[in-house]
């Protein structure tokens, strides 16, 4: 154990690269940036949408918080499964695109100028 | 409704090493928990509705014949938008466990460091060995998409690398290991009394126990055994001694070792050995030389016991091998595919189990029913995550 005290830059550290080379996924890199972008804004907004329950869940049952038991607050069983579904019902809207697509890949439909061609005549 | 979502990430036991975790840490696992099940569930049927309707058809189209290997399908599926998509937003659903995890722990390293060195000096069940080599299949790439992998030190002698498994688990599991995220050596303890219930080991080899969640929940079920909890991680051993300790389980002691190499034991020293989600991070040449170690150190009428995702057989279809292969190409797993490939009863047949000695039982995490008490149908298949597993074990012959 190092009794240096050097203060570690956790923040910096934290995020550090696993070795093993990253698949690309996307045939333009920036795409992939992009995701990793998007995706960690999605989590962070359901991390406030939590904090924001956990206020009001507070206040309902207290009338006055400090800061210190929002970061005490554990949710009861009943509780939890609220939250639990409202996270769920969160990520079911941010992944609509994706749920679609798969609904589409289930019963596709023909190129919309087909009904456009159709309609005309008929 | 209620089995559909992950239990809070603050029902989780407490126990002392368990790094301390803030409000908004928490619901950043609680949203990649849920994430993960969304990804696995909902939206990873899309990925065979894809290869159906598209991909299987387009390569029909083009080679005048179906795939003959679960690698032509992986290729071919590596171009399908739909997959795309799906797998880039699982790598970084992983990617994102890393980093919460490692926020919360080194932030709070020092804290963390300090307590260890009090319990493990205390305790005397951390056993470290400096001259142990650390294989290349540990070290070639960081498993698990874990910067530094289990043998990582963000400074020499910390917890940081348990510390950062140990706190994310949850995550990556969907909240399906239990309190202690130790639901699967939970299931290997509550097999062995099941199938044996009186049968009394006396000494215990876990073999890549890395902060020892399955060999803990054993070493509880076994009091009066000795466990020996080896793995070439010290610092992930670091850790696991103790959060061992911390938990009040004395009957354990984590020891730098390799399980290629256990000439430190005799032959027959132990009554059972075990090893839970390992093999599959060795290589080809390791698993064979660390099989028949474990055979040599077993005594007569002994227990091997290994614990692992079902081998591709013949009858496995070829889409359900490239989708239990997706660990080994997106989640630094580079001897998944290998090892699920293998016979494994033959590879044990050579390392001196015969094969009318063995059996293969299904085995399926044991949670804590008061915090989980509607735990999702662990029959569920997610490829890799689900807490359902295949064990392969032998009885060596008395």
């Amino acid at each position: 154990m190092s009794e240096v005290e050097e203060p570690l830059d956790w923040i910096a550290r934290a995020g550090k690269r696993a070795k093993g080379r990253r698949p690309e996924y996307f045939d333009d890199p920036a795409v992939d940036r992009l995701v990793s972008m998007v995706l960690a804004l999605v989590g962070e907004v359901s991390v406030l949408r939590e904090r924001l329950d956990t206020v009001e869940r507070l206040l309902d049952a207290k009338g006055t918080i400090a800061r210190e038991d929002i970061e005490r607050y554990a949710p009861d069983r009943a509780a939890g499964e609220e939250r639990g579904l409202a996270t769920k019902a969160y990520i079911a809207r941010v992944m609509r695109g994706l749920q679609q697509e798969l609904e589409a890949m289930q019963n596709p439909d023909p190129p919309i100028m087909e009904w456009v061609e159709r309609l005309a005549k008929e | 409704m209620a089995a559909e979502v992950p239990p809070p990430y603050t029902a989780l036991t407490k126990h002392p090493m368990l790094p301390e975790v803030g409000h908004d840490e928490a619901a950043r696992f609680n949203f990649l928990a849920n994430f993960n099940r969304h990804l696995s569930g909902a939206l990873g049927a899309g990925n065979r509705i894809a290869y159906e309707s598209r991909v299987l058809p387009a390569f029909r189209a083009e080679h005048g014949r179906d795939p003959e290997h679960r690698y032509e399908i992986r290729e071919a599926m590596a171009r399908d938008p739909w997959h795309r998509m799906w797998s880039a937003a699982k790598r970084n659903s992983m990617e994102m466990r890393q980093h919460n995890g490692r926020q919360i722990v080194l932030r709070q390293l020092d804290r963390l460091d300090a307590m260890a060195r009090q319990f493990n000096e205390h305790s005397g069940q951390l056993e470290l060995d400096p001259g142990v080599e650390h294989p290349f299949y540990q070290t070639a790439v960081d498993i698990h998409c874990q910067p530094g992998g289990y043998d990582g030190e963000e400074r020499p002698g910390d917890v940081s690398a348990g510390a950062n498994y140990d706190v994310g688990i949850f995550a990556t599991t969907g909240g399906q290991l239990g309190g202690l995220n130790d639901g699967g050596g939970q299931a290997v303890a509550a097999w062995v009394r099941k199938e044996r219930p009186d049968w009394q080991p006396r000494r215990i080899l876990d073999v890549g126990a890395t902060v020892g969640h399955n060999a803990v929940p054993i070493a509880q079920a076994f009091p009066d055994a000795e466990v020996i909890a080896i793995d070439t991680a010290g610092a992930s051993l670091r850790y696991g001694a103790a959060r061992a300790a911390g938990l009040g389980v004395r009957n354990i002691r984590f020891v730098e070792a390799n399980g290629e190499d256990l000439s430190r034991w005799p032959d027959g020293h132990f009554d059972w050995v075990q090893t839970t989600m390992f093999l599959h991070e060795l290589s080809a040449k390791a698993m064979p030389r660390l099989l028949k170690e474990c055979h040599r150190v077993l005594a007569p009428g002994g227990l091997i016991f290994h614990i692992e995702q079902p081998q591709y057989s013949a009858a496995m279809p070829l889409y359900e091998q490239f989708m239990r292969d997706w660990d080994a190409f997106n989640n630094n797993e580079p001897f998944w595919t290998a090892m699920h490939a293998q016979d494994l009863k033959q590879v044990m047949a050579e390392a001196g189990f015969p094969l009318e000695n063995q059996f293969v039982v299904g085995v399926r995490a044991v949670v804590d029913r008061d915090i989980f008490p509607d735990a999702p149908a662990a029959e569920e298949e997610d490829y890799g995550r689900s807490a359902v597993w295949n064990a392969y074990g032998a009885w060596k012959a008395a």
